[in-house]
């Protein structure tokens, strides 16, 4: 699944970062890289963009650049115990 | 043996590094330009140091040293191609890993380099602990912890940075890949390749490699001046690398970096499970980005500050000052006159300069206590909230969410609206920004809206306010329209910011700012607005043959409106003295109305609102009041375009652009409300609005597909490549 389809609270791995251009290196440089864990915060109140947590701080992106961030979900119990 | 030194500041975003360089460098601060752009650049000599200049640069924040932002590129230009003598490198404690991306980078560089670890109270007051020793050895640079807000730490941090820059010790530590990796040898192999290239460049082998390695768009390659053979020999490398990794290059430089980030982190670093700072941050983001409570906050808080800047305190304070300006003149005027000075000239003084700029001046509060109010919601953090808040609505204009905040303070004074566009951090974001903010109509113009309404549509006085404050709207989506597929055409800047903590912010920075921009104002109300004054002064009181009128319908100015008339007969309004009118609403939009006094004889509204009738119609004065909307801002606000865009062209664009748009609406609106009489007023403006929003659509329509397709996916990296060099020629070379 890709990034924007997570819902507020849930836990993921980032898998992989597609896109191009500068777009895609913005996200590299901040720590978007595969095998990263991240929690998705909300989306704003016009749906768009979103905020998500990831390596200790806040960040937020529009819907058409979470597209193009494959992500696994993990599930509740399991983001339990890896925290 | 004492020389003197130059360090360049570096650090991420929201990391302290204002706070840093205001501490460093107190009110020391000399503001200018980085080479050919309008980045500001912001350098100041460190109070501390005696027996040496420590001059510091304030390099703009930034996450990466990669060419493809307008910062990224000053930053990396600056340290390759000014050399300082050492770069202090700010790196938030609080947000570890993240910083430490850039200072790897830093390191690359090979240049003395000093860490200041900022924000450690805050990391030590949550029970979290780092092991600096460990970190500087891990690092192989100097590692300072401080608090800029606090001012802890920052003399040493001065001492440890003149050490290593004075003696050249360089960074111990460069190699950051894992022992024998296939990203070490594609590194290592790149290096072998190019070592002497860099020599002669001056720039550190490693850094070159890396920079190839991710290719940078070419840029380094042309720097280092390789050939066809070196540059297939190191794309050889690349592409061994990348097959061995399964990464693409970029990938596997950032994984490379994040892990040698995490293993070091992992090491020094006892992190807090969760600082008492992002507890708070969380909870009020709750409510301020709440999905039901963040925009009425949102526009509650915005309403406060509009209202406190215009209503309360910067109105209370402006008038105060005008008061004091004008005490001042009739002093000025009775010793004048006591001294016999000659008419002409004390008119020049009394009526050109104390009025002219004591009328610009008056504005000083106002952009005072606006920009107070700005600053703490920058500081704060609340702005990057704001922009996540209001980024949909604005993107479909090609904006950004940030610059939601500019433009609504445009309805108050263009002039500070335009100033705050330095809030930005996307100079493409800024540049449209600034020229679409003179749409949003003043309240300068307010005092023209209320005469007209008056005389002509008693009934229907507030529609017509509301139909011209939309039609200035409309009118600014559409100019924004036709900006985003033109002259702003291209990518889009990507919107992936940060959202900080949220911090008290730090009165010296508050108060720093606010003096910044007063000083800023002042010196402008002195050089172009004072000339400006002066012409305007000087037209309306002599005549063609250079003798002092005694009647104002026969000035120079007076001539000017006689000549220009004609050209406003299809707009409605060819009667000279509103032509005259426009003209001196140059200077200020309050004028307008001043001027229609003067030049009908009258000298209250009161009677002015009698006279109006002799020469408009009710349609032409609607027609005269889209005009006034419409066209050129006043010389305060068309100075502070032309200092924020940093090109005279571009301001004068904008005037030109502006006065065509608000000849070609109002007579089209004048022509067709003169064929159509039924329609009566609520008609004359719904079609004003239609005839905006009709243009509007059409551009848009035209544009759409092409707009969608970079609204959706980026362009293609040949695409975004090649519209860089004309940015970097015009900016950074």
């Amino acid at each position: 699944m890709t990034l924007d389809k997570l819902k507020p609270g849930e836990q993921a791995i980032i898998r992989a970062v597609r896109g191009d251009g500068a777009l895609r290196l913005r996200l590299l440089d901040m720590g978007l890289i595969p095998r990263t864990r991240l929690t998705y915060r909300k989306a704003a109140p016009l749906g768009d963009p979103i905020e998500i947590h990831i390596r200790g701080y806040e960040l937020t992106l529009r819907l058409a650049e979470a597209r193009n961030i494959e992500v696994e979900k993990i599930e509740h119990n399991e983001a339990e115990a890896g925290v | 043996m004492n020389r003197n030194l130059v360090f360049a500041l570096v650090g991420n975003q929201n990391c302290g590094k204002t706070t840093l360089f205001n501490v460093l460098t107190g009110s020391n601060q000399h503001v200018g330009n980085f080479p050919g752009v309008t980045v500001e650049q912001k350098s100041g000599v460190v109070r501390s140091v005696k027996n040496r200049t420590v001059t510091v640069v304030d390099l703009p924040g930034i996450y990466s040293l990669r060419p493809y932002s307008m910062e990224e590129i000053i930053a990396r230009d600056f340290i390759l191609s000014e050399k300082p003598d050492g770069i202090i490198n700010i790196v938030d404690a609080t947000n570890i890993e993240r910083n430490l991306y850039l200072t790897l980078q830093l390191l690359e560089l090979r240049v003395p380099t000093v860490i200041a670890l900022n924000m450690m109270d805050e990391v030590r007051a949550n029970g979290g602990t780092i092991d600096i020793k460990a970190l500087s050895t891990a690092l192989g640079v100097p590692v300072v912890p401080i608090s800029a807000i606090k001012g802890e730490g920052v003399s040493e941090l001065v001492d440890r940075a003149i050490e290593v820059a004075s003696q050249g010790i360089l960074p111990a530590v460069w190699d950051f890949c894992g022992e024998d990796s296939p990203v070490h040898r594609c590194i290592h192999a790149v290096v072998h390749v190019i070592e002497d290239h860099a020599q002669r460049a001056g720039i550190s082998p490693r850094f070159c490699a890396t920079k190839l390695i991710e290719g940078d768009g070419g840029a380094m390659a042309g720097r280092l001046e390789l050939d066809q053979n070196e540059i297939e020999l190191i794309e050889h490398c690349i592409k061994e690398m990348e097959a061995e990794t399964r990464f693409d290059r970029n990938e596997a430089l950032a994984d490379m970096r994040y892990a040698f980030i995490e293993k070091v982190v992992s090491q020094t670093v006892v992190k807090p499970k969760e600082s008492r700072e992002h507890r708070r941050s969380l909870a009020i983001d709750r409510v301020l980005t709440g999905k039901y409570t963040a925009i009425p906050v949102f526009l509650a808080v915005m309403f406060l500050v509009f209202w406190l800047t215009f209503n309360v305190i910067g109105s209370g304070l402006s008038e105060l000052l005008s008061l004091g300006i004008e005490k001042l003149t009739e002093i000025a005027d009775a010793a004048l006159i006591s001294y016999g000075i000659n008419d002409v000239v004390r008119g020049l003084i009394v009526e050109g300069i104390f009025a002219g700029v004591g009328s610009v001046l008056s504005f000083l509060p106002i952009i005072v206590t606006l920009f107070f109010f700005l600053s703490i919601l920058e500081d704060t953090g609340y702005m990057a909230r704001v922009a996540f808040i209001m980024d949909k609505p604005l993107r479909k204009l090609g904006l950004s969410g940030r610059s939601f905040v500019p433009m609504l303070m445009g309805f108050g004074c263009t002039v500070p609206a335009i100033m705050a566009t330095r809030t930005l951090s996307s100079e493409r974001d800024r540049r449209m920004t600034i020229m679409l903010t003179p749409y949003m109509s003043c309240s300068a113009k307010i005092p023209i809206y209320a005469v007209f309404s008056a005389a002509f549509f008693p009934k229907h006085a507030a529609l017509v306010m509301i139909g011209l404050y939309v039609t200035g709207i409309v009118h600014g989506v559409a100019a924004a329209c036709v900006l985003k597929n033109t002259v702003f055409s291209g990518q889009p800047v990507p919107f992936v910011m940060e959202l900080p903590n949220y911090r008290l912010p730090s009165i010296k920075s508050v108060a720093l700012l606010l003096w910044d921009k007063a000083k800023d104002f002042i010196q402008r109300a002195f050089t172009i607005i004072f000339l400006a004054t002066i012409v305007i002064w000087f037209l309306q009181t002599f005549d063609t043959r250079l003798n002092v009128v005694e009647d104002s319908s026969r000035s120079l100015l007076a001539g000017v409106g006689k000549l220009l008339a004609p050209l406003f007969v299809p707009a409605g309004f060819g009667d000279w003295r509103a032509v005259t009118s426009l003209i001196s609403g140059f200077t200020a939009k309050e004028a307008v109305v001043s001027t229609l006094s003067v030049l009908t004889g009258n000298t209250s509204a009161a009677e002015l609102k009698g006279a109006l009738p002799g020469m408009f119609t009710p349609l032409s004065a609607f027609s005269f009041l889209l005009f006034t909307l419409l066209y050129t801002p006043c010389v305060a606000a068309v100075a502070a375009i032309r200092r924020e865009l940093g090109s005279r062209l571009w301001m004068l664009w904008v005037v030109l652009a502006q006065c065509a748009t608000a000849w070609v609406v109002s007579t089209v609106v004048y022509q067709i409300g003169k064929r159509l009489p039924a329609f009566g007023v609520p008609g004359y403006i719904i079609l004003a609005v239609f005839i905006v929003a009709v243009a509007a659509g059409f551009v848009w329509l035209a544009n759409r597909s092409r707009g969608d397709v970079y609204a959706v996916a980026e362009p293609k990296g040949e695409a975004s490549l090649s519209a860089k060099p004309k940015r970097k020629r015009g900016g950074c070379h």
